[in-house]
């Protein structure tokens, strides 16, 4: 099972992982705030990742790590 | 298994840049390349001025800043004293194709054993998102709020077809970072590129069609929509030299 886990404080809250995401199950946090001040980005549906890291190539910031 | 993580030739220090810019994914794309070349510990990166010019603080291998537009110079300063290492500048459009254009056709003329990183974002950056020589006709830019008007401010400069007629150019390439599919090729370009310089190739340039969001007024999703419906057309993308591809046809 795919794994992906964001380094939530270096999250600027771009959203290219959103757009990027083939599965749609990333979204900006509609509560959370990071050290930043931004909304940064989380999974919402762990269970339909596939692990195919479009989110992390598209990353600028190098927030996502991929296990699979 | 781990299937992507941030590369050990790029440091933990968060990058200053703004929010959705693709000079993140550019600086991961190098840090990669060096990761998988096995060339950080004898890597000499130069930064320039621009957006870019605290490279420094991002990259593991030893780096330089240079005088605006003078990477290419310096570069070759590094490389000609130690032909061991391998050296590489990482260039914005206000710094290599403005200030810096000289040095760039004549390193190029030379074919200095360099690589070059060229980011085009058809704006300056830092500065606050005035004209640079590779805005687009008709772009609004902080100097140019009616449009670029090529009868006043002439044409955009294209960079890669300009140095693919220099003769002492090695490999030129032009790609872009708009989608997953784009990033992947960039990254083969500039591992192309690094791969070059350790073969004693010559010199190899890779021109990156990068986002400016903040300075073009949009957002970073919408950026990237811009990017491949102005600057793609403009710009095409492709390698327009390669002297031993041409070679090995022959």
């Amino acid at each position: 099972m795919a794994k992906v886990t964001f380094a939530t404080d270096l999250c600027k809250g771009c959203g290219l992982c959103v757009v990027a995401c083939p599965k749609k199950i990333i979204a900006l946090s509609k509560d959370k705030i990071n050290v930043k001040g931004h909304h940064p980005a989380e999974i919402t549906d762990s269970e339909k990742c596939v692990g195919c890291a479009a989110c992390a190539t598209m990353c600028p910031d190098c927030v996502i790590k991929v296990e699979r | 298994m781990v299937v992507f993580d941030k590369p050990h030739a790029l440091t933990d220090a968060p990058l200053h840049y703004c929010p959705g810019c693709t000079h993140g994914i550019i600086h991961r794309l190098v840090a990669e390349v060096m990761d998988e070349l096995g060339i950080e510990g004898k890597a000499i990166g130069v930064a320039p001025v621009g957006c870019s010019v605290m490279a420094y603080n991002y990259f593991g291998c030893d780096m330089i800043q240079a005088a605006h537009g003078r990477a290419p110079a310096v570069a070759t300063g590094i490389k000609r004293s130690d032909p061991s290492k391998v050296v590489f500048t990482y260039q914005g459009d206000g710094d290599l194709a403005a200030i810096g254009t000289a040095e760039t056709v004549h390193s190029a003329a030379r074919r200095e054993n360099i690589t070059v990183i060229f980011v085009n974002n058809a704006i300056y950056g830092m500065t606050g998102g005035q004209m640079a020589p590779t805005t687009l006709p008709e772009q609004v830019t902080q100097t140019s709020p009616y449009g670029r008007d090529v009868n006043v401010a002439g044409y955009p400069v294209k960079v890669a077809e300009l140095l693919s007629n220099v003769d002492g150019a090695a490999y030129i390439e032009r790609v872009a970072v708009n989608n997953v599919k784009n990033v992947n090729k960039a990254k083969k370009a500039i591992k192309k590129a690094f791969q070059n310089q350790i073969d004693g190739k010559g010199f190899s340039l890779v021109e990156v069609l990068s986002t400016c969001p903040t300075n073009w007024g949009l957002t970073p999703e919408k950026a990237l929509t811009w990017l491949e419906e102005n600057m793609m057309p403009y710009y095409p993308l492709g390698v327009y030299k390669d002297i031993y591809a041409e070679e090995e046809t022959k």
